[in-house]
């Protein structure tokens, strides 16, 4: 087993060397995370780098052993007897039951500390309120898809009510925020098959979340008919939105731009188009947009001109409703086919 | 692992007037011999496999183009929660416990049957309703929520084909029960007088440490199944969150059982491995306590991760780390299985028969399977690719590259045992190629789409990931045709095979001793140990045939310096 001992001889401390280098590029050098758009993104990068570094480092060890031993150990032509009986060698099974295990505790340390750094432990602190917290109501039976879409209001104002309590699993402040209040908060809600975003203090409410760059954002999530995922690859972050059970996710984004909301938890037939787009705007963009939606769903009478809905047709008459629960067209006419099947 | 021979103990068997060989209508009927049983699981999972498996070929091509275009979303979902039962239930778990445990446990111990044949002819009679039950559930449309069915989505769909895909998996948990039980007692109690614990096959501590796994964690998924049953047919509110029930608790009970199933699927397979490794590498097992002492940590530690699939749900914090590291703890005695079947290739003379490449394919599977496995394992990455096609890629390098690659070992390497004729070696490589290839295409690109950001579970997907999936729908395919040369070659030569004498590979377990196919209560007279189920190499052996009296005063084993 001289291979597998601690590098003697030239070939192996060759090996070792190149193994060890090409590891180490691989861990830099692996493109295989999107772009990064959150403060929590670079904590599970590096984290994940050096995952790659040390998997890459042991697949080409074992695999290499694998390889070499198939071409140097095969059958040899008329050679029908055995090999030399080798049973054990507690030294070397010691070494690879110690490696191991010091390489997966090490990771696990790393992995609470990216863990803390992420906010994963804030929302511990108000586990104590939990049990008066009351369940939020989630449709019925049948009723999955078109009760939401009336009840939603409620049912967010339940979430509000439910998250002021505190209970809360999902990620918090990061420790340098901790205590400290959001700069932004949204009740996310998750319905078959569309995201509701609410933003609590001003009465908007979009299909799309839009949010400033740099600030520290806590989304409410909560779902109303089964469970959903909130899941922005670019943020690093995802948290089950659950019937019955407020959720918090609380991030930075460090990059202005369009990201993916997608949905990770399948939520039924249609769970593959429950996708929307994160917004990451400058300060001032986001400013404007959130001025122009305040007043285009502001309810002022004085702007208010009086039609009858009976000359309305149907589209004209849903328009603005739709555009409030940002709900698009695609959305309702999968929302029909379901209803139909 | 050497033993003193014993002087022989004859124990003639009285039932010499019974027939030698069964009739082709006994595999049909409620027959209480353990090799028929063994053969009656492993025929129907095998059909169940090929069910399973064109399903997935279905969803593959559903998944060659972004849009859901070919299969209707709905019976796209009910392909999906049915593959992954039918080939997590009706697959790989009754082919690897039930049908090599049942035909190998008594054959390695030197049993004449099983502890309780009847029961486990029950075992095995449970499964066929099972299956038809799962597969009517497509007539009321499929049960859509996935094979982990959590509510509320499976409370509010397909209701009644919900409740029959519960009855299914409550059906094949009692056989699962049943058939733990019998393992083993009859382990414990009818192993031959002559072998020591530390003489068995590494096959039956597989098989053990699997029986107790399923003895503990089986009864609280059906536990969990019947609540659910009762909340979709008798109103009640167990899992209903609008009437104060709780759906996390639901995922708490489900993967109790859940995780643990994994290793119920990979144990066995670590114990076919550990046979059919020294067996065509001509060395004894490196490190045989060390293998049997991981397969019990496994069985352990195994029972303490379930939480790692629920990072992302209603998870407390303390809880994400708690069960980071003990899902960590897991790699360390599954590292040392796979350290030590490559240790038993080293120095071994290698013979490259169709048992031995898929247990190599295996080895090289499974080391990048367990490698994502860790990173899953750690809360901040899985939190990322949880629910991704990261770890579709994942399990199925465990699940496909580990275990369908060692049934297919364990295939070849006793097809000569259990039919007493020779598979072809040409298609078995052919088998070989063209699954490794298949498998590999398919299943590698898929770590980068989850990475990237398609969501699992999906039959429409963001037009980025177009190219990716289309090449895994070919390697998909290529798969799907892998299975041809393998049924052809298995069916064919069964009936038409060169005939082989009783121990082909020259192999050292017991169950090489008796007559292929063995007749009926395995021996005229039990055998007795002469040496370890290892011994190659050892006591003067030279490879050129077992003889059970040659001396035994050989050399002893060398220890590795």
């Amino acid at each position: 087993m001289e291979n597998e001992k601690v590098p003697t001889t030239i070939i192996t401390l060759t090996a070792g060397v190149v193994i060890t280098l090409v590891s180490l590029w691989v861990g830099q050098n692996h493109g295989l995370m999107p772009e990064q758009a959150s403060e929590q993104a670079p904590l599970v990068d590096d984290f994940f780098d050096v995952m790659m570094t040390i998997g890459t480092a042991l697949f080409l060890v074992v695999e290499g052993a694998i390889v070499i031993a198939m071409i140097r150990f095969r059958r040899r032509e008329g050679d029908d007897t055995d090999a030399e009986p080798i049973i054990g060698n507690l030294p070397l099974e010691a070494f690879w039951t110690a490696i191991p295990a010091i390489i997966v505790i090490g990771l696990g340390i790393y992995s609470v500390e990216v863990y803390r750094d992420m906010g994963g432990f804030e929302p511990a602190h108000h586990l104590v309120a939990k049990a008066d917290t009351p369940a939020h109501i989630a449709s019925m039976p049948g009723s999955a898809i078109a009760a939401p879409l009336v009840a939603d209001a409620e049912g967010m104002e339940s979430d509000e009510a439910a998250a002021s309590k505190g209970a809360k699993y999902g990620f918090g402040a990061a420790p340098q925020r901790e205590g400290q209040a959001a700069d932004l908060v949204v009740n996310v809600t998750g319905l078959q098959f569309a995201w509701i975003f609410n933003y609590a203090d001003s009465g908007v409410v979009a299909g799309e979340l839009h949010v400033p760059v740099g600030k520290d954002v806590q989304l409410n999530l909560s779902a109303q008919d089964v469970i959903h995922s909130f899941w922005v690859p670019q943020f690093r972050l995802k948290q089950d939105a659950i019937p019955g059970q407020p959720t918090e996710l609380r991030f930075v984004a460090t990059k202005p731009g369009t990201y993916p909301v997608v949905c990770a938890e399948l939520c039924g037939g249609y769970h593959g188009a429950m996708r929307t787009q994160l917004i990451v705007h400058t300060q001032e963009e986001y400013e404007a947009w959130f001025e122009e939606h305040q007043i285009a769903q502001q309810q002022n009478p004085n702007q208010t001109v009086a039609v009858n809905p009976a000359d309305l047709s149907e589209s004209e008459f849903l328009e603005p409703y739709t555009t409030k629960l940002g709900v698009d067209e695609k959305t309702l006419t999968q929302l029909h086919s379901m209803h139909e099947s | 692992m050497t033993q003193t021979e014993t002087a022989p103990q004859s124990q003639a068997t009285s039932h010499s007037s019974h027939p030698t060989a069964w009739k082709w209508y006994d595999y049909f009927t409620f027959n209480v011999d353990h090799k028929v049983i063994g053969i009656q699981y492993l025929v129907t999972s095998f059909v169940f496999y090929l069910i399973g498996g064109l399903m997935a070929v279905a969803m593959r091509a559903e998944l060659y183009t972004p849009d859901s275009d070919l299969l209707d979303p709905n019976l796209y979902n009910a392909f999906l929660t049915n593959h992954g039962t039918i080939m997590i239930f009706f697959w790989v778990v009754p082919a690897a416990i039930g049908g090599f445990g049942n035909y190998l446990i008594p054959l390695m111990i030197g049993a004449r049957d099983m502890a309780f044949p009847k029961l486990n002819a029950i075992a095995f009679w449970l499964v066929p309703p099972a299956g038809a039950l799962l597969l009517g559930s497509f007539f009321f449309g499929g049960a859509q929520s996935g094979w982990t069915s959590y509510p509320p989505l499976s409370l509010i769909t397909a209701n009644t084909a919900q409740s029959m895909w519960i009855l299914s998996i409550i059906l094949v948990g009692t056989s699962s029960i049943l058939g733990s039980v019998n393992f083993i007692i009859t382990i414990f109690k009818m192993r031959v007088p002559s072998m020591r614990w530390d003489q068995m096959p590494l096959f039956c501590w597989a098989i053990l440490a699997t029986s107790i796994l399923a003895l503990f964690s089986t009864p609280v998924l059906a536990a969990g199944l019947t609540l659910l049953l009762f909340d979709i047919n008798f109103g009640t509110s167990f899992f209903r969150p609008d009437a104060g029930g709780n759906v996390v608790v639901y995922q708490h009970l489900f993967w109790f059982y859940s995780h643990p199933a994994v290793y119920l699927m990979i144990l066995p397979i670590f114990g076919i491995m550990s046979e059919v490794v020294p067996v065509h590498a001509r060395k004894p097992i490196f490190g045989y306590k060390a293998i049997a002492y991981s397969s019990l940590a496994i069985c352990i530690v195994g029972l303490f991760v379930w939480v790692h699939h629920m990072f992302t749900s209603g998870t407390p914090p303390w809880m994400r780390m708690f069960f980071t590291i003990s899902t960590l703890i897991v790699a360390v005695p599954t590292g040392v299985k796979i350290f030590s079947w490559v240790a038993t290739l080293w120095q071994g003379k290698i013979r490259y028969t169709s048992a031995m490449l898929f247990a190599i394919g295996l080895l090289g599977m499974f080391v990048l399977g367990g490698l994502s496995g860790v990173t899953l394992g750690t809360a901040p990455f899985d939190i990322h690719v949880h629910d991704t096609y990261y770890i579709v890629a994942h399990f199925h390098y465990v699940l496909f590259g580990g275990s369908v690659f060692g049934l297919y070992a364990g295939m070849y390497h006793w097809f000569p045992k259990i039919t007493g004729r020779m598979y072809n070696e040409t298609w078995g490589k052919v088998h070989f190629v063209l699954t490794f290839i298949g498998a590999n295409l398919t299943f590698l690109p898929m770590h980068s789409l989850g990475l990237q950001g398609m969501p699992r579970r999906v039959a429409m997907y963001d037009p980025q990931f177009t190219a990716i999936n289309q090449l895994c729908t070919f390697g998909a395919i290529l798969l799907g045709f892998s299975v041809v040369p393998f049924a052809v070659n298995l069916i064919w030569s069964w009936m038409y095979g060169p005939k082989v004498g009783d121990n082909p590979w020259d192999a050292l377990t017991l169950e090489w001793t008796t007559s292929s196919p063995p007749e009926i209560e395995n021996w005229e007279v039990l055998p007795v140990l002469t040496h370890g189920p290892y011994a190659y190499g050892m006591n003067g052996r030279n490879g050129k045939g077992l003889n059970p009296s040659a001396p035994t005063s050989g050399e002893p084993a060398v220890e590795a310096k």
